[in-house]
């Protein structure tokens, strides 16, 4: 157990699954120390956070929100889906612990103050079949271990955000945004943008364009089938490009006005400016890039094909 | 029988042929001019229109600005295809060099085009054999250039499964039908006649007087029973520059009398040197063209030093009078280039009224063209050897239709 080889002590408590902190406290409750809630929030960029605090402890999501950066009601619980996919563990589970996955890597820990104040405290490890009790310090050793700097927040306190007093926690928002596929707010389901959010570029970045590429095969028989004088062009392809760019100037204008303005309604009609102007050059631009790549990639495939194919040959007698 | 070429060109006429390339007095090649006495027809507003209706898609960027302005028979292939008819393409290059510069890429950007928009196969020649008699150079060099060529070539675009690439020195040899085809052809050809067309003379060799026959026989389906056999009726489409008219017109009067159709062209005007019209684009002078290996700095560097500006000496001169965009090559080029039509109208006025200054324009085409040559420089590193073994591999081509 890694623990164990951080030399970290901890004790160690089995007991039937448990989803909430109530019913955790039923076994574990009478061993001293803090018993820890674990939040699992997602903010509307699609980033993620755990909020791990005292059981006692008044977590107030309004206002962490703002304390974030992220406006009033910017945060909310995470869908259950990416609990499993990113953090890898089953409901009611939601633990610091998680972060040793690689597919946590964006998530954002914010950590009570108050852990610092009890001599131990319980996290659930990968499973709600157990509860581990450790101290805060050694609590610090592992996230050290992978990677992680703790980030110890008073979370019940409430300071002011506004033009002069930037909001105090906006330094633990993730640099990287994650999609959950099956996430009602993705447009796009079929297409898998690149999880870094990033600025408007004329090239497109190889994993998008691959789920552009995968998806057209699909358009070209139905296209070979139609006659010349069909007014139609390639629909599917002209559809996906134009998925694809609005995915990425979504993205790229929610970001930059999030920067520039609060004001929400000034923001919407700022991204349908910048959409109206930047969508067409840059379906464009998608089109004929891609429109390349599809062929290049044709190319190369037909050409492995023929070299197997001309060296299998039989020798000729 | 078409009009044709004089044997006896005026001293002070311009000069229009396979080798040569040359206007009158040192002035612009008169387009109009060339027309008339080639005997072709201008390529006209409607039946662009028309392409767009059959093809479905927006003409290319060549079509519309005129780029590829005259043609020979071009409404017939579209009355064919409208009716269910296809056609196939045959386009070329003589692989002399192995630097290409963005003017050898035009005929094969808009023969791509053709060919996605159309679905129709293609046939490109590399006439190794051709530079090796004209250019002096070793049969192994010239096979070499014509397989580096074909890279560049194939970067272009190209569909594998619509195209198939061959070199005369590989392909005439190996494959019965060509030569055959050769031989018709070269019977229906009096020396006077190809003298007449060429221009050689007693002191040429035979190879060059032989030559002719062998850019002829790909207008024929039948060259390529790989491909085409039992299709003796399909017609061919040959986009080229205009210089290469002559052999189409020797072909097209020898078709008839061997029972194919005669092959339509569709042909492009000279991509001018840096240093203007008048300036003679040549492999030895490297500022006198873009080419697909410069990088950012050196397309930028290029355009600024040697791209001919019609703009004023002064900047007030400039303001006042604009700029002559009769001769100014950033703006020739941004027309071959520029893909959206309102952007260069917009810098037409613009500059042409005085607005606009030089060095905006030539910031937008480095912009442009960097754009275009790193694009082919991208395609060309995915294209490996075996993928140009492919492309040349007389092989059947089952979809080249789809």
């Amino acid at each position: 157990m890694v623990l164990q080889e951080l030399g970290i002590k901890f004790e160690q408590y089995d007991h039937p699954a448990v989803l909430t902190v109530e019913a955790q406290a039923k076994y574990v409750g009478d061993k001293g120390g803090g018993l820890s809630k674990n939040l699992f929030l997602k903010d509307k960029k699609s980033r993620f956070y755990i909020v791990s605090a005292l059981a006692d402890t008044k977590v107030d999501l309004k206002v962490l929100s703002q304390r974030l950066g992220l406006g009033k009601g910017g945060i909310r619980m995470a869908p259950e889906e990416a609990l499993g996919q990113l953090l890898q563990v089953p409901l009611g589970c939601v633990t610091p612990f998680a972060l040793i996955n690689e597919s946590a890597s964006y998530v954002s820990l914010l950590l009570d103050k108050e852990f610092k104040t009890q001599p131990h405290c319980f996290f659930h490890p990968l499973s709600n079949e157990t509860s581990i009790s450790v101290q805060a310090s050694d609590l610090d050793k592992f996230l050290k271990s992978i990677g992680r700097e703790p980030s110890y927040v008073d979370l019940e306190a409430n300071p002011p955000v506004g033009k002069d007093q930037p909001p105090d926690l906006a330094i633990l928002v993730p640099s990287g945004t994650i999609d959950i596929p099956d996430a009602p707010e993705n447009s796009t389901p079929s297409q898998a943008v690149s999880e870094k959010s990033f600025p408007v570029q004329k090239k497109c970045t190889p994993a998008s364009v691959d789920s552009v590429k995968s998806a057209k095969p699909s358009s070209a028989d139905p296209n070979a089938k139609d006659k010349p004088n069909n007014a139609a062009p390639q629909p599917n392809a002209f559809a996906e490009s134009r998925l694809f760019v609005d995915e990425i100037l979504k993205k790229t204008t929610e970001l930059l006005l999030s920067e520039l303005t609060e004001d929400v309604a000034k923001q919407e009609a700022l991204a349908n400016s910048v959409r109206k102007h930047l969508a067409p050059d840059l379906q464009n631009l998608t089109r004929t890039f891609c429109s390349l790549l599809q062929v290049m990639f044709k190319n190369t495939a037909y050409t492995q094909g023929f070299y197997a194919g001309s060296n299998c040959q039989p020798k000729r007698l | 029988m078409e009009k044709g070429e004089d044997k006896h060109e005026e001293e002070q006429d311009q000069v229009v042929n396979p080798w040569e390339v040359t206007a009158k007095d040192g002035g612009k090649i008169d387009y109009d001019k060339l027309i008339d006495k080639f005997g072709c027809q201008r390529l006209e507003e409607p039946l662009v229109d028309r392409v767009q209706r059959l093809t479905g898609r927006p003409p290319h960027v060549f079509l519309r600005r005129g780029v590829f302005f005259a043609h020979r028979d071009f409404d017939e292939i579209l009355n064919a295809y409208e009716k269910g008819k296809k056609f196939y393409l045959y386009t070329g290059r003589g692989p002399s060099s192995e630097a290409l510069h963005l003017g050898h890429l035009v005929p094969f950007m808009f023969t791509k085009y053709l060919q996605d928009a159309f679905k129709v196969p293609l046939v490109i020649q590399l006439t190794d054999d051709e530079k090796c008699m004209w250019k002096n150079l070793s049969v192994e060099e010239c096979q070499r250039l014509a397989r580096e060529n074909a890279k560049d070539i194939i970067a272009c675009g190209f569909d594998i499964t619509k195209t198939f690439i061959f070199s005369d020195f590989d392909y005439v040899g190996g494959n019965r039908s060509f030569y055959k085809n050769m031989v018709r052809i070269a019977k229906c050809v009096t020396y006077n006649k190809v003298v007449g067309i060429f221009g050689f003379s007693g002191e040429d060799h035979i190879g060059k007087v032989g030559f002719p026959p062998i850019q002829a026989a790909p207008s024929f389906p039948s060259s390529f029973p790989h491909l085409f056999s039992g299709k003796d009726d399909l017609r061919c489409l040959i986009p080229c520059a205009i210089d290469q008219d002559p052999y189409f017109r020797m072909t097209r009067d020898v078709a008839p009398r061997l029972g194919y159709h005669k092959p339509s062209l569709i042909e492009s005007s000279f991509f001018p040197a840096l240093q203007g019209e008048t300036g003679k684009m040549s492999a030895s002078d490297p500022n006198s063209a873009i080419y697909v290996t410069d990088s950012a700095k050196v397309i930028k560097n290029k355009i600024n030093k040697y791209a001919f500006s019609g703009g004023q000496d002064s900047v007030e001169k400039h303001r006042e009078l604009g700029a002559n965009l009769e001769v100014d090559i950033p703006v020739k080029y941004l027309s071959f280039f520029l893909e959206d039509d309102a952007e260069l109208e917009h810098i037409k006025t613009e500059y042409g009224a005085g607005r606009m200054l030089t060095g905006e324009v030539k910031k937008r085409l480095a912009d442009v063209l960097t754009e275009v040559v790193d694009r082919h420089r991208a395609a060309r590193a995915a294209v490996t050897e075996e993928m140009v073994d492919a492309f040349m591999a007389v092989r059947p081509l089952p979809n080249m239709f789809d």
